[in-house]
């Protein structure tokens, strides 16, 4: 029964975390595939981009933790508005095959910029002491960097609620989202909300890049790495949903976490086999009702 | 009835392709120091073809054909080290083996289309991975399989260190393949995929069974990228998980789209040009290349519509033009 606890208890709890991590890199895309219609394989590269700056500035400007993140989020964000006045602005009107290929080449532009500035190897980065001690539950001992990734996660939850339901920015959005044509007719800048929207998604992206970087390693290789992950979360998710993203995410995370620690030998399968049938049913369900 | 004809007729034979054929005929005697990479670039021809039907022509996005080529590669394989030393019959299989796990999973998956459908074909290259990287009792794991060899083709050309036989064999490959793929897609059947491609919806209301047709193009499809692993696997005599890796799936869609999706040549043109670029750019840092790819892919895109084949008949229609027009006069 202690056992049972304990391995359940860490299940959940580092499930769950994972799954945040999840969560924060996928709700960009959620948000951003939900908007305008893009299909952003490229999108794990900003989560790289962050992780990455953020250890930067750790390790060579010994900046701490807590104040490298939010720099690396804002220069990444900044950033990212550069990448979509050149590039994304062109695939808003393109075809699924144009978006792919172009993100596609996009993602592999990044890894190679990655490796050039930052090396072939896993990026040293190390969390701050007050993340690394641990924590006694009774059960089994924790490291806080977990329990801090969960609360962060809350915490980002209830400010995106609020943001998307609570303001007018979010009601401009939910109406782009919903009817661009008719949004844009009752006088929102749609074009202006691509932007800011952008911008805002590989934000989040690249937080998290940055605080999950000792669950999700930094290497040249990332944006590709987890690309698969983080699509699976998008289109489980349905388009726009930060609900369902985040309960998408956290299902995924503790399903993941559980399988690799009961079945090791074939754990990465019994995700991949579960989602797939879930897409499909999913996204057929939907076909055939609205074929009826 | 002059547009039927015209839709049918448009993958009609032109003088002009005798050129490629005996250009890849001539390669035997000009590049014979480079027969391997001759006969890689063939089998990613025909790699490229496959995907040319299901992308090009069927308007099926999908990032995991990679799946079906190491399928191929690890059945010809597995037969050679269970005793069929034949590799006509071989490759024959592993095509068929291939077609069948195309059958199984293309009614699934092909009910999805746009992101869905590109995630869940790299989802399925993932589990493709994944398992041979684990069952290593059967694949060899990180180790391949390696150490079977074939008989004399036909009982006649002996395989040899030069590589005459394995190149004329994948070429003859090739123009087989590349024949019943041109009479698919000038066929009726393939004229309903071009429509599913253009509009999917208009072509259910019209009647056509959309996933039926899809189905077909997809084992097909499979059925072509099972023989070029498997000639990849029997030439090299070795096999490895490389060959189900999704750098494999993205590899083929960039050589096709270089030369241009939907036009038969395109992935024909496309692989050469990719696997010599990145031939010769072997020797710098793997991280190098892939930034030639992803900028090759971004200008692609952004400027080449068509990829090479349509700047190709982009350039000869504004030489023609301006070749016309001191003695035509302008309209």
């Amino acid at each position: 029964m202690q056992e049972l606890l304990s391995i359940s208890s860490f299940i959940i709890l580092y499930g769950v975390s994972y799954g945040v991590v999840l969560f924060t890199i996928s709700i960009g895309l959620v948000v951003m595939m939900g908007l305008m219609r893009v299909i952003n394989l490229a999108h794990g590269a900003f989560a790289a981009l962050g992780g990455y700056v953020a250890a930067s500035l750790m390790n060579q400007l010994s900046i701490p933790f807590f104040i490298a993140v939010p720099l690396a989020v804002v220069g990444v964000a900044l950033f990212s508005v550069i990448v979509e006045r050149l590039f994304y602005v062109h695939l808003y009107t393109a075809t699924d095959l144009d978006q792919v290929l172009l993100t596609v080449g996009l993602a592999f532009v990044a890894v190679a910029g990655l490796n050039f500035i930052f090396g072939p190897n896993v990026f040293p980065a190390r969390l701050p002491e007050i993340l690394t001690f641990n924590i006694n539950f009774g059960i089994r001992q924790f490291q806080a960097y977990r329990l801090f990734l969960i609360v962060d996660g809350a915490v980002l939850f209830v400010i995106l609620w609020y943001v998307f339901d609570r303001t007018g920015f979010g009601a401009r959005l939910r109406a782009a989202v919903d009817n661009r044509t008719m949004a844009q007719a009752i006088g929102i800048n749609v074009p202006k909300l691509f932007s800011i929207v952008f911008a805002l998604g590989s934000g989040l992206a690249a937080l998290g890049g940055a605080i999950g970087f000792a669950i999700l390693p930094l290497e040249p290789l990332y944006p590709f790495k987890y690309l698969v992950i983080v699509l699976i979360v998008v289109s489980l998710s349905g388009f726009g949903s930060i609900k369902s993203a985040a309960a998408v995410a956290i299902f995924i995370g503790v399903v993941d976490t559980g399988c690799r620690y009961l079945f090791p030998g074939i754990g990465a399968f019994i995700i991949y086999a579960i989602l797939i049938s879930l897409i499909i049913h999913k996204h057929t369900g939907i076909v055939v009702r609205r074929r009826a | 009835m002059k547009f039927q004809s015209e839709l049918l007729e448009r993958h009609r034979f032109r003088p002009i392709e005798a050129v490629y054929w005996v250009l890849l005929v001539m390669a035997v005697f000009v590049f014979s120091d480079y027969l391997a990479i001759a006969a890689t670039v063939v089998i990613m021809c025909l790699f490229a073809l496959s995907l040319d039907l299901v992308l090009g022509f069927a308007g099926i996005v999908t990032l995991g054909h990679a799946a079906y080529f190491g399928v191929g590669a690890y059945t010809a394989s597995l037969l050679a080290l269970g005793g069929l030393h034949e590799a006509i019959t071989g490759a024959t299989l592993a095509g068929l083996t291939a077609a069948a796990v195309a059958l199984v999973l293309g009614p699934f998956v092909l009910l999805l289309d746009g992101l869905p459908l590109i995630m869940v074909t790299m989802a399925i290259g993932a589990i493709f991975y994944e398992a041979a990287n684990k069952a290593s009792w059967l694949t060899g794991g990180d180790d391949g399989l390696r150490g079977f060899d074939f008989a004399p083709l036909l009982g006649i050309f002996q395989w040899s260190i030069y590589g005459y036989t394995a190149y004329l064999y994948s070429l003859s490959w090739l123009f087989v393949l590349f024949l019943l793929t041109r009479r698919v897609v000038g066929s009726p059947f393939g004229v309903a995929l071009q429509g599913i491609r253009e509009n999917r919806a208009r072509m259910r209301l019209i009647g056509a069974p959309v996933v039926g047709h899809l189905v077909r193009a997809y084992v097909l499809s499979a059925f072509i990228a099972g023989i070029a692993g498997a000639i990849y696997a029997q030439i090299n005599q070795f096999v490895s998980l490389e060959v189900l890796s999704i750098d494999t799936s993205v590899d083929v869609v960039v050589m096709l789209v270089l030369g241009g999706i939907g036009q038969l040549y395109g992935g024909l043109i496309g692989a050469p040009v990719y696997v010599l670029v990145k031939h010769f750019a072997a020797q710098w840092n793997p991280y190098n290349w892939m930034f030639i790819i992803g900028a090759l892919l971004i200008v692609a895109v952004r400027f080449g519509r068509g990829g090479l084949l349509g700047f190709l008949s982009t350039a000869t229609e504004w030489l023609l033009r301006h070749w016309r027009k001191p003695t035509g006069g302008a309209p």
